[in-house]
């Protein structure tokens, strides 16, 4: 723990040597394991959303969430384990996009996972983006962690394969958060399968932690916050002690408790998103447990986007938000509650008014 | 005596309105209703097509993927103060600094029928939330 501690100075230490060390959160770090040889930490970035202009221009915005996400990760000390990548890296999944943005990501000197995302994949159903960056569903072990990356965002056969004419328009159609057009996200049978052979190797004691890109709880449909087989991969993941779900697609902060499971959202480094309350026409179930970020403030290009440093807590995590335009905010999970609590806002008297979506 | 003729002259002119359209001026059928409603609605879909084209701006960006179902624009708060331009502003302005800023384009005129097109299509998405002017 002591030895730990010590090791924040060095956050800072680099930190400062930089210019940008002024607007890092590394002082917020805190390793808390019972047993220090076990402590890891990991970054997360998600939804860059890089955007092909045409020839060799890109919207300038989402490269600058996602450049800056990158540099600031790479001034971590002690590195991170390893960093996260939640999908959306592209736009509209063309080769452009993807190259652009995995190259923006060759900056950082970590290994990186990646996570599929909706925007990735409608275009060639993620072919390219395997090239890239591997299988679109697999798993591994690290310091006594199992983790498992999904992808989520898959849907009915009928509206992948047989709706549209061609695979651009399949993009365009789902690319549109609000389009009526889209279909619902889902992990499918085939995924589901997997995974319980998978889950099937692991021993109920082993904390857990899920990649999605989708929740894998029901929010919203209209703008797809949603995967349709929610409930059955939640169903599988039941028996387990300690289970954290980690998802992108919300642009937004996000976090909840159903039985065993903490789930937690992370932000987009590209732009934010209202949430679902904000839609006078939708009901939604938003959970209860999550103060929401503070409303955007859009004259601040990089209002209301960040990135994540998450630590892994004795098998839970707690996410360090880092926002470039805000005060950072912390969720970590609660022992003693057993589930996930904002450390400076969670109570109704601690609330502020841009907190207040309407 | 003036004022007597001028009061003869509009009720001539009045007579002759009436005959000419055979309606008076509070008589309205469901059909003219329904009508309006179309000429509104068309509108609607012409601000929601405009919302969601990424060719409204220059770098491709639509005003939706920031704003899906016009979330978050608040046409009932306005016109209100807006600290970053320093004056109270109708929500026409606003929707240009997004025209200029995000999508990298150019500013519509207040009376462009796609700017009009535009407030139709997000105020539609905000039909029953009361007036609040001024609100942040």
């Amino acid at each position: 723990m002591n030895k730990i501690n010590h090791s924040r100075r060095h956050f800072l230490k680099t930190g400062g040597a930089l210019a940008l060390g002024s607007t890092l959160p590394l002082s917020l770090v805190e390793l808390a394991f019972a047993e220090p040889s076990q402590n890891f930490t990991f970054a997360y970035i998600s939804d860059s959303h890089i955007q092909h202009i045409n020839g060799n221009r890109f919207v300038r915005n989402w490269d600058r969430g996602l450049i800056r996400a990158v540099a600031e990760t790479n001034l971590l000390t002690p590195k991170p384990d390893f960093v996260m990548f939640g999908g959306d890296l592209a736009q509209l999944g063309s080769q452009a996009e993807l190259d652009h943005g995995a190259e923006i990501m060759s900056a950082l000197s970590h290994k990186v996972h990646y996570v599929m995302g909706e925007h990735d994949y409608y275009l060639d159903l993620g072919a390219y983006w395997e090239k890239l960056f591997g299988p679109q569903y697999y798993s591994f072990d690290h310091k006594g962690v199992h983790f498992i990356v999904l992808n989520s965002i898959r849907t009915y056969d009928d509206w992948t394969y047989n709706r549209w004419p061609t695979n651009e328009q399949r993009m365009l159609e789902m690319a549109g958060l609000d389009n009526p057009n889209g279909s619902p996200f889902m992990v499918g049978d085939e995924q589901r399968n997997w995974l319980k052979t998978d889950l099937a190797k692991v021993a109920k004691t082993t904390p857990i932690v899920v990649f999605s890109h989708s929740p894998l709880q029901k929010i919203y449909k209209g703008w797809n916050f949603w995967t349709e087989d929610a409930e059955q991969i939640q169903a599988l993941l039941k028996p387990f002690s300690k289970v954290s779900v980690i998802y992108g697609h919300v642009h937004q902060i996000q976090y909840n408790q159903i039985g065993n499971i903490s789930f937690n959202s992370v932000m987009a480094t590209a732009w934010p998103w209202p949430y679902p309350a904000s839609y006078a026409q939708a009901e939604h179930y938003l959970p209860k447990l999550t103060v929401p970020m503070n409303r955007a403030d859009p004259f601040f290009e990089r209002d209301a986007t960040g990135w994540q440093f998450i630590n892994v807590a004795s098998g839970n995590v707690d996410l360090n938000f880092s926002l470039y335009n805000n005060a950072d905010r912390v969720v970590r999970f609660d022992k003693s509650k057993k589930h996930p609590e904002d450390k400076d806002f969670q109570d109704e008297k601690a609330r502020i008014n841009p907190q207040r979506h309407y | 005596m003036t004022r007597f003729n001028y009061i003869t002259t509009t009720f001539a002119v009045f007579g002759l309105a009436i005959t000419v359209n055979a309606a008076q001026a509070d008589e309205f059928t469901g059909a003219d209703e329904q009508r309006w409603q179309q000429q509104f609605m068309d509108s609607v879909k012409q601000g929601r097509e405009l919302w969601t084209s990424p060719t409204l701006g220059s770098n491709g960006v639509a005003c939706a993927q920031c704003h899906p179902n016009a979330a978050n624009t608040h046409p009932e708060t306005y016109p209100k103060f807006q600290k970053q331009i320093g004056r109270v502003i109708p929500v026409w302005e606003m929707i240009n600094w997004c025209l200029r800023n995000p999508l990298e384009g150019l500013p519509l005129a207040a009376d462009d029928p796609k700017m009009v097109a535009i407030q139709a299509y997000i105020t539609y998405e905000r039909r029953g939330v009361k007036l609040e002017p001024g609100k942040h």
